[in-house]
């Protein structure tokens, strides 16, 4: 190969991990072809999200190639710019279905609780590597604030789903930045003794549907519905599935959502139990990649921001196949790299992206 | 630098730590699910195959029966009954103008079934199912069921439907239902109320129908279906029966709203009566009508545009959002101001030559009577109706003290009563004028209000308000409509409690002299002594002409020789019988010219019914001159 060609590749592939693209690579072509079904046919909807992907490759293409000492710059403004916005939207949001979350900047709408998604571990990572050397339990303290701020600005809106992913995200960083186990167990025991008190501050609706889950047949054409449908589709899959394109519930329409949060119900009527198991196992791969990479990470930042992402990547599968199943209650939250939607895509990737900048450029810090 | 790098070292031992935790953490999780799709999959297999793959599950909403209306003897108002329907879902056909040809050919479907299907089309979403033709008779029911497997996306389906079997009796505040529309929807999504709307198409859009919607419209069940692939029901699993909408008893006696109505005849205006020792509303007339029947299925362009372009306005609810200058039905609340702040005593007589005219200002404000009445005292004003005395009452009093105690009575404020729409009518200050017109308040606008002219505006509803007040001796219960409602499930009956708002504070002597002059109204020498004719209980009674076009000054009011949209507006109230009052009247003739000769006589038929259970004869209202007088 002539060297012209031979640099360009380089340049293409050199902060690339090609583990994590054959997994990730994988679980999109999965994506398409259940979106394809689930969208009955619509070829549309296809190319739609094959523009999502290539814009969310390119995202991370860019960020894996950013060094995370350049990361680590932004890690303050973006999640000031998140703050600020996020007050913005309690102030000045528009309502949509009852929830405030866009802001509306005149030139575009956005919202904001996605720029969060990001920004909070990036800013707690921050602050835990720049006091690395002398971190005390009040360093903790004051990361908790600086995550229970915008989440529950976030849940307020209301926007639970949101609010538990980046609470989540959140939590990681702190646990990996060494939180005694002492207080973690302390956490967990005054966390069970609130929940009373959570009940209290939760919106009908909310409340709604964590009783939906005790007995989805208690509202079946209101709260229930999701549920019940999601789990008629993914048990009359069986062992084996019914076939790609042969899934009824979802083409009859039962199904609600069947592209985006919802799509997992499809991907288990039409997949079955092997199925199901197949793509538990590729997470896992990605999840297990992302590990070793936090692993073997230079710095505090870069390991608590590869822990983070990692473990957040988790609680997305978990929570979204668990809601489909009918184990935990309806919050709006994506199956990662499967569901459709643009947004998703980009959060996704670009966290594959940090973790292969943390990867590739490990070598240049020690030297 | 020893230190350091062991502490590094101990550091990234107790992050792997923690991520081999996170690991095992990770692991237990998806095991969990795994189990879960286990269970799902393997063990409810055959449960969710047969709700899912050889017949499909539906689950299908089965709407509540809306509840019934009463009057308080049980009069049905509104009812439902069940016909059929034919419906299409425009998403499973084809080419629907074809499919409605030759839907045609067994079924008479007419050039307005064309156009409320079409605008139905246009106002719902892709998968609803839309009637193309109500209530089919038994034959084409027949014709169709025999041929409907050449329709597919078509189907009969037994609805029920609303009726209001008294027409246009009281349609003005028993409303209607109407389709669901987008609005609507947001507003029954904002109430959490979706899943219960699944399955109905209807909702309450004016009147009771609107105001009591929760209680009427019922709790939706739900049947589970086993449907075959071409969405063919094909079995019932199980079934939760809906619950019906509770039967809503109204304090409106039908009899006696068609007997007022009626009397009012070609009369255009409003009536309301009130029990004033509960604030139950006895009756409730808004003329001319319509017939609510036509809204239920959606009103065609056509006859929507009739009744929206009718000159009469007979759309408009002259009895809630009617405002009217109240005239000088206003007078014996002023006098009980006048009285209550001591400007005047009962026996302060004024001389009235016939006019009233400012201190230095040449202005005349013209009496009624030209000449005047000579020497008037308190109770000989009612009486005869004397302006010129109310002039210089306004005059003592100020606008700001009219404002303060005619609010008491009611007068610029809604009522409260329990349907929507009501408007408050205008009781002008200083602060009011400021607001609306950004102008000073003057010294000579205060004077045409103490007659009711000038910025005063009352609705009929309002005014029976204000006179149920002053029958039960400053006692005010809010009018309302509803009597009981009862439960549809445990046939439970619940009264509505009487809402007592307030009691006023009034000197019981004030209220007997302006009470007595009421009273003497209605005999000789007052102005409605016809109304009071020949009746075996006393009435007290005020009457009232309300201006609709201005006179100039020196010139003379002729009913002959205005055009009859411009003739004054009569009113009157009244109740009885004055010692134990039962009922409180307010009534309004548009362009009736004096209250003692047009509305006087229609609350008289109205009072005679209710006391004594007489029917009148004849209406009042036909088409005659009156002579002016007030």
């Amino acid at each position: 190969m002539n060297p012209p060609i031979r640099r360009f590749l380089n340049l293409l592939t050199g902060h690339m991990d090609g583990f994590l693209i054959a997994c990730v690579a994988i679980l999109i072509l999965f994506g398409i072809g259940v979106l394809f079904s689930a969208a009955d046919r619509n070829m549309a909807k296809v190319v739609g999200q094959l523009v999502n992907i290539s814009i969310a490759l390119a995202v991370m293409w860019g960020i894996a190639n950013t060094h995370p000492q350049q990361m680590m710059r932004f890690a303050l403004p973006l999640y000031i710019a998140g703050l600020v916005l996020l007050v913005g939207v309690a102030v000045h949001g528009e309502v949509t279905n009852g929830a405030r979350r866009w802001l509306n900047l005149g030139i575009a709408r956005i919202q904001p609780s996605e720029l969060m998604k990001i920004a909070v571990p990036m800013m707690l990572a921050w602050y835990f590597d720049r006091h690395e050397s002398t971190l005390k339990l009040r360093n903790y303290l004051l990361a908790a604030i600086l995550l229970l701020v915008p989440v529950l600005l976030i849940a307020r809106q209301p926007d639970l789903g949101t609010a538990i992913l980046i609470a989540s995200s959140g939590f990681f960083v702190i646990f990996f930045a060494g939180l005694d186990w002492k207080i973690l167990a302390g956490l967990f025991v005054s966390g069970l003794a609130s929940l009373p008190v959570l009940w209290s501050v939760l919106h009908d609706y909310q409340k709604k549907r964590l009783l939906t889950l005790i007995d989805p047949y208690k509202d079946p054409l209101g709260a229930g519905y999701h549920t019940i449908q999601s789990m008629i589709a993914v048990g009359s899959g069986g062992i084996t599935g019914k076939g790609w394109l042969h899934g009824t519930q979802a083409h009859l329409d039962f199904l609600p959502e069947h592209t985006t949060d919802f799509i997992f119900a499809v991907f288990s009527e039409e997949f079955g139990l092997l199925g199901n198991l197949l793509l538990i196992f590729l997470y896992c791969l990605v999840i297990a990649r992302g590990l070793a990479i936090a692993s073997n990470a230079p710095t505090l930042f870069s390991r608590l921001m590869a822990g983070s992402i990692t473990m957040t990547f988790f609680t997305y599968c978990f929570v979204n196949m668990g809601m489909v199943s009918g184990i935990l209650p309806v919050v709006g939250v994506p199956l990662p790299l499967i569901s459709y939607g643009g947004t998703s895509m980009v959060t996704m990737l670009l966290g594959f992206g940090i973790l292969m900048s943390i990867n590739t450029h490990k070598k240049l810090v020690k030297t | 630098m020893k230190v350091e790098i062991r502490d590094h070292r101990k550091e990234e031992y107790s992050f792997r730590i923690r991520l081999g935790a996170s690991l095992v953490l990770i692991l237990v999780f998806f095991a969990i699910l795994a189990a879960r799709f286990f269970y799902l999959q393997v063990f409810q297999y055959e449960h969710y195959r047969t709700l899912a793959e050889s017949n499909r599950i539906s689950l299908v909403p089965i709407p509540p029966n809306r509840g019934l209306i009463l009057d308080r003897n049980g009069v049905v108002l509104a009812r439902n009954y069940s016909a059929y329907t034919l419906e299409i879902t425009p998403s499973n056909v084809k080419n629907l103008n074809q499919t409605i040809d030759d839907l045609s050919k067994y079924v008479n479907i007419t050039p307005r079934d064309r156009r409320l299907f079409q605008k139905l089309r246009e106002e719902s979403h892709k998968f609803e199912s839309l009637p193309i033709k109500n209530r089919l008779t038994d034959e084409e029911v027949a014709k169709f069921a025999v041929n409907s497997f050449r329709f597919p996306g078509v189907a009969l389906n037994a609805r029920l439907f609303r009726q209001y079997p008294e027409g246009q009796l009281a349609s003005h505040f028993i409303g209607y239902i109407g389709r669901i529309n987008d609005s609507d929807l947001d507003r029954i999504d904002e109430e959490g109320e979706t899943a219960n709307y699944r399955g109905t198409d209807y909702i309450g859009k004016m009147g009771i129908e609107q105001s009591y919607e929760k209680e009427l419209h019922g709790k939706a069940g739900y049947e589970q279906v086993e449907v075959d692939s071409s969405g063919r029901e094909v079995r019932t699993l199980s079934r939760t029966a809906p619950v019906s909408g509770d039967t809503i008893t109204l304090s409106i006696d039908s009899q006696l709203e068609a007997i007022a109505e009626n009397a009012f005849g070609d009369y255009k205006g409003a009536l309301v009566a009130i029990d004033p020792s509960s604030g139950e509303i006895l009756a409730f007339v808004s003329k001319p009508g319509f017939d609510p029947n036509l809204f239920v299925e959606g009103i065609d362009s056509q006859s929507w545009r009739e009744l929206n372009d009718s000159p009469d306005k007979p759309l408009i609810n002259r009895a809630l959002r009617g405002e009217y200058p109240p005239g000088s039905t206003f007078k014996p609340f002023m006098a009980l101001a006048g009285l209550s702040y001591g400007v005047r005593k009962p026996t302060d007589t004024i001389p009235d030559p016939g006019f009233f005219a400012l201190p230095g200002k040449t202005h005349h404000y013209r009496d009624w009577k030209p000449g005047g009445h000579g020497m008037v005292d308190l109770h000989r004003s009612i009486v005869v109706s004397c302006d010129t005395y109310y002039y210089g009452l306004a005059n003592l009093l100020g606008i700001d003290r009219i404002h303060d105690f005619l609010g008491k009575f009611g007068f610029g404020n809604k009522t409260g009563i329990d349907i929507s729409g009501e408007l408050p009518g205008v009781l002008p200050s200083a602060q009011w004028k400021r607001k609306r017109f950004k102008q000073p308040w003057y010294a000579g606008d205060t004077i045409p209000v103490g007659i009711g002219q000038g910025y005063d505006l009352a609705t009929p509803l309002q005014l029976a308000f204000a006179t149920s007040i002053l029958a039960s001796s400053g006692t005010a219960y809010r009018p309302h409509l509803v009597h009981s409602i009862t439960d549809s499930r445990s046939g439970k009956l619940v009264a509505m409690p009487s809402p007592l708002l307030y009691r006023l504070d009034i000197d019981p002597q004030y209220l007997e002299d302006v009470r007595s002059a009421m009273m003497d109204v209605t005999k000789p020498g007052g102005t409605a002594v016809q109304v009071g004719k020949d009746a075996p209980y006393a009435i007290a009674a005020k009457t009232g002409t309300a201006q609709v076009i201005g006179i100039k000054q020196g010139e003379k009011y002729d009913a002959s020789r205005i055009s009859k949209q411009f003739r004054d507006h009569a009113l009157f109230i009244a109740y009885a019988p004055a010692d134990h009052p039962r009922i409180a009247i307010a009534a309004i003739v548009e362009n009736g010219g004096h209250g003692g000769s047009t509305a006087g006589p229609i609350a008289r038929q109205v009072m005679d019914y209710y006391l004594l259970g007489k029917k009148p004869q004849t209406p009042v209202g036909q088409d005659k001159g009156n002579e002016p007088s007030d």
